[in-house]
């Protein structure tokens, strides 16, 4: 692992729901570290608890009914789970920012998009109403929009998807954030336009030395964006490596079949059409995760009798590269 | 040789918009303008696009789910185009559609069965009395049990529900099968085994399939022949290897560079295109080709005069000025993805 | 990983087959307060069946001394300023107020259903025309409206019914209409006009089923509404003057308050705890028929 200390570093965050019935279990001892100016990607499919992490990481859990049942999540050093809630307030939109999914119900309809921008300078930096417009501008501009004196005063409803997600970025960036949390930034928009947002994230990286943490089920997204991966299933993570040494030589078969049965876009594709690889069965619903072992057992093709006892630990398959799975535990060939 | 199920000739589905004050000119959104194509029996073709391309809109006219403006769709000896009232509804059980979002395609007050049953309810097809049975084979064809006819909606997954929606566009026994975005909303895993089921079935029922699709990594795995739109208007056309090997048309490889790839060689040739800006508004259209406006290569006569849809020797389609009659267009100087 | 197309539900997840009547009683009894409100109602409702026989007085007869304070004389409730008997009058009251007030919400329901589910489906001229028509409906003093026409018309339950229902009508035809507006964009509505649905199924089965819940939780605060406003009419004597109302209890007694409040209290909580259960009841049904609330 890197000799530097991490930016932010998430120690075995475990989450819970309490439900009418029973308490649900959301997150499993998920430890995970990210570093100044670099790229984490976040992969999984939906329920994998990679959202919630996210949540986590801002204590936008609700907290009623949810509850952290254990772990730290230290911003150099800090543990924010124990941080007062001033103190998250502070660091929210500040030092650690979020862009969502769906700008249209992200970004307040009833406000301009400078106001909005303005908003969180004036917070945070206490910047008054002429400054904070100015530098609502300077955002604009740096997010790539045109004109940008004259969209400040535009709504939401009058930009594009894509100019919208770009207000959003602007929104997050504006307080120049040590990271960025961008959950699913471009599965909603055109993939022109989300090629055009992936080259404004990279662009930002450099500039301003942000890291970021790129949530996503897309692993061609990751691939083109993340230095390093880690995957999630069912609330825990099965792997985690640099982005090229993952995607090349991925180890558990969850990542394996991820990897696999996305129809990816190859310059010479074959004449007969093929059919792709399966993964077998569906993600367990969340109650059914409370059973020791691996949760990925039921679907996986490989499982041997430890799988279904007890939970794999971590262990190392390559360079800064582990995962999660007894195929790779001690004594495994 | 393979015969055509559905021919399309310049098909137009216009929609106006509210009068600007009392005397001003009613804006109209031409989402489709003017688009011909064959289905060939039996094969997938696919529609591929942004927003606002009109892909959508071409399919839901093919359904007759939208009023169609003007051009043909013929299917046989039928034009379904300006069919009306009870001749249509007959027609629809010879095609039919496969949503894109299984959380609202599925009448969530109806049980399972009952959903899959309807359009046989409807439609009047078969006997009453092997309806039932009918249901259960088609939930058999898509791997679902036959108790699970008994239950709502929102007692199945994601996957689950779009397997419905597949049993119910099944059950007239159609020719033709629309799919829009049928796994777009899915997660990963379960579009490659919902895919496969509708590979499989095609391969079992000799259905022919329109697919409708902004996802190039699954238009190129599972159509055959694609046609690719910008604004109302089909730009090129080719079978499947020859678009993604040897694209023509300068959006098409815009498009196909944007694409991001886990696939580490495609990513270092790609030389990627930057796309700036937003495309035209389907309501002013610009004179001439409507991707002047965006094109890095657009010279005058782009913006001055509109570029036939045009058949090169191969069959390959492409509408532009700067590609040769050899099929050499403006890009195949830069390396290509 | 394997490569064959596989199509089996690994899915071992048992079938729970309930029937929607089952989950909604079961969603409906969670809710405390749609529960006592039940209950409550379900006492009056027994009340004005089996009141009469289990205590035979004619609430119109004079039957003791009027302005008889409860207790004295033997009667439990006292008399009226007329010497009536006001347990009677509260037992044959709750007959006109539970019919008039179900009758009332149903007449508004079905006009406003009707003229919400047409407007809403098909827009248009045809959702201008009925929306023009409702706001003049809308603006309409009810009140007023109502008593014109039963003036024209004589004053029995069937004119009041109708009354109440022709002013009553336009709240929910207007959440209707909103419910269609959105209902209409949906899918399956277009998935049903892909399988051969033309549009009276559309509406009528297709789309309405899916707009009740609102429109159930709204009719049964209906219902209340229709109760208050029968008690208005009978308070201002314009009810039915054969038969009892607890309106035209307190109508009739309003000069005597200070010497027999309690013709006038009795009959007026009587209103209020039957419109208070009825409110209940659609706070109760509001939460059964919530599908986010529905457990997955």
């Amino acid at each position: 692992m890197n000799e530097k200390t991490p930016l932010l570093s998430i120690q075995d965050l475990s989450v819970e729901f309490k439900t009418r019935d029973s308490v649900v279990q959301v997150l499993h001892g998920v430890s995970l570290d990210v570093f100044e100016g670099e790229t984490l990607g976040i992969v999984g499919e939906s329920g994998c608890g990679k959202s919630m992490t996210a949540l986590g990481v801002m204590r936008l859990i609700p907290m009623p009914p949810g509850r952290y049942k254990e772990g730290r999540i230290l911003l150099r050093g800090e543990d924010l789970l124990q941080a007062a809630d001033q103190r998250i307030h502070d660091i929210r939109g500040n030092e650690i920012s979020m862009i969502f999914q769906e700008p249209m119900t992200s970004l307040n309809p009833v406000y301009t998009v400078g106001n909005q921008i303005a908003e969180t300078v004036r917070l945070h930096q206490g910047l008054g109403k002429r400054e904070a417009l100015d530098r609502a501008v300077e955002m604009l501009q740096a997010v790539g929009i045109p004109a940008p004196e004259r969209r400040v005063h535009e709504y939401p409803h009058q930009l594009s998807g894509g100019m919208r997600q770009r207000v959003m970025i602007a929104m997050a960036l504006a307080c120049n954030p040590s990271v960025l949390i961008a959950d699913e930034p471009t599965t909603a928009l055109d993939v022109t336009v989300q090629a055009q947002i992936f080259d404004l994230l990279g662009d930002i990286q450099e500039r301003f030395n942000t890291a970021i943490i790129l949530i996503t089920h897309d692993m061609g997204a990751i691939a083109e964006l993340a230095d390093r991966v880690v995957v999630m299933y069912a609330g825990r993570r099965v792997e985690e490596g640099p982005v090229d040494e993952l995607l090349q030589n991925p180890k558990h078969p969850y990542t394996k079949g991820l990897i696999e049965c996305v129809p990816h876009l190859v310059a010479d594709p074959p004449e007969v059409r093929a059919v792709l690889p399966e993964i077998r069965g569906v993600v367990p619903p969340l109650r059914d995760l409370g059973k020791p072992g691996c949760p990925f057992a039921p679907r996986c093709d490989h499982v041997i009798a430890a799988c279904r006892t007890e939970m794999p630990g971590p262990f190392p398959v390559g360079p800064d590269h582990q995962t999660s799975c007894w195929l790779y535990g001690e004594g495994a060939s | 040789m393979a015969e055509n199920l559905v021919s399309v000739r310049d098909l137009k589905v216009h929609f106006p918009l509210k009068r600007k004050g009392m005397f001003g000119e009613r804006p109209i959104v031409h989402a489709v303008d003017g688009v011909d194509f064959d289905l060939e029996r039996g094969r997938t073709f696919g529609l591929v696009g942004e927003s606002g391309s009109g892909k959508t809109t071409t399919a839901l006219a093919v359904m007759r789910l939208v009023k169609v403006t003007a051009g043909s769709i013929r299917m046989g000896n039928d034009e379904l185009a300006t069919m009306e009232g009870e001749e249509l509804r007959k027609a629809r059980s010879r095609f039919q559609m496969i949503f894109q979002d299984p959380y609202s395609s599925l009448n969530p007050r109806m049980r399972a069965g009952a959903i899959v049953r309807e359009p046989m309810d409807l439609m009047g097809i078969g006997e009453a009395d092997t309806r039932d049975r009918r249901v259960e084979e088609l939930f058999a064809s898509v791997g679902l049990r036959p108790e699970q006819t008994a239950l709502f909606p929102h007692q199945f997954s994601g996957g689950q529900r779009q397997r419905i929606g597949v049993a119910r566009a099944l059950a007239s026994r159609p020719d033709l099968i629309v799919c829009d975005e049928p796994v777009s909303a899915l997660d990963v895993a379960i579009q490659a085994q919902t895919l496969n089921l509708l590979q499989r079935l095609q391969k079992e029922f000799g259905l022919t399939f329109l697919f409708i699709s902004h996802d190039l990594g699954v238009v190129q795995h599972i159509c055959d022949e694609i046609a690719v739109m910008y604004l109302g208007q089909i730009v090129e056309q080719t079978d499947r290897v020859t678009l993604f090997k040897r694209p023509l048309h300068p959006y098409t490889w815009a498009l196909l560079s944007a694409v991001p790839s886990a696939d580490p060689a495609i990513r270092e040739t790609a030389e990627r295109i930057r796309l700036t800006g937003d495309p035209p508004s389907p309501i002013d259209l610009p004179t001439g080709c409507r991707f002047a406006g965006r094109c890095p290569f657009a010279k005058e006569i782009c913006s001055d005069k509109v570029p036939p849809l045009r058949e090169l020797a191969d069959g390959h389609r492409i509408s532009c000025h700067l590609v040769d009659e050899q099929g050499n267009a403006p890009h195949h100087g830069q390396s290509a993805a | 990983m394997s490569t064959e197309a596989t199509t089996e539900t690994f899915d071992t997840e048992p079938i729970v087959v309930e029937h929607p009547l089952v989950e909604f009683v079961r969603m409906f009894l969670r809710n405390k307060a749609g529960v006592l409100g039940f209950a409550m109602l379900l006492f009056i409702v027994l009340t004005s069946i089996f009141g009469p026989l289990i205590y035979p007085v004619d609430p119109f007869e004079i039957v003791g001394v009027p302005v008889s304070p409860p207790g004295e004389d033997g009667w439990l409730l006292g008399t009226d300023s007329l010497g009536r008997d006001l347990v009677a009058g509260l037992i044959h009251g709750s007959r006109t107020t539970l019919a008039v007030g179900a009758a009332a919400a149903a007449c508004t329901v079905i006009i406003g259903l009707i003229i919400g589910a047409l407007a809403g489906y098909y827009g248009g001229w045809v959702d201008n025309v009925l929306m023009r028509i409702t706001e003049f409906f809308q603006v309409l003093p009810n009140l007023i409206l109502a008593m014109v026409l039963i003036t024209l018309f004589s004053p029995t339950l069937i004119t009041i019914v109708f009354s109440i229902g022709i002013v009553s009508w336009t709240g929910i035809a207007r959440l209707t209409r909103a419910e269609f507006l959105s209902i209409r964009e949906r899918e399956y509505v277009m998935a049903a006009r892909s399988i051969g649905a033309e549009n009276q199924r559309i509406i009528w089965h297709v789309i309405l089923p899916n707009a009740l819940p609102p429109l159930i939780v709204t009719a049964a605060l209906n219902v209340g509404v229709a109760i208050l406003f029968e008690a208005g009419l009978s308070f201002l004597s314009l009810g039915d003057p054969n038969v009892m109302s607890w309106g035209a209890l307190i109508g009739d007694n309003r000069e005597a308050f200070f010497e027999a409040w309690w013709a006038v209290t009795f009959p007026g909580l009587a209103i209020f705890a039957t419109v208070l259960s009825v409110s209940l009841i659609g706070d109760g049904l509001n939460d059964a028929l919530n599908p986010k609330l529905r457990e997955r």
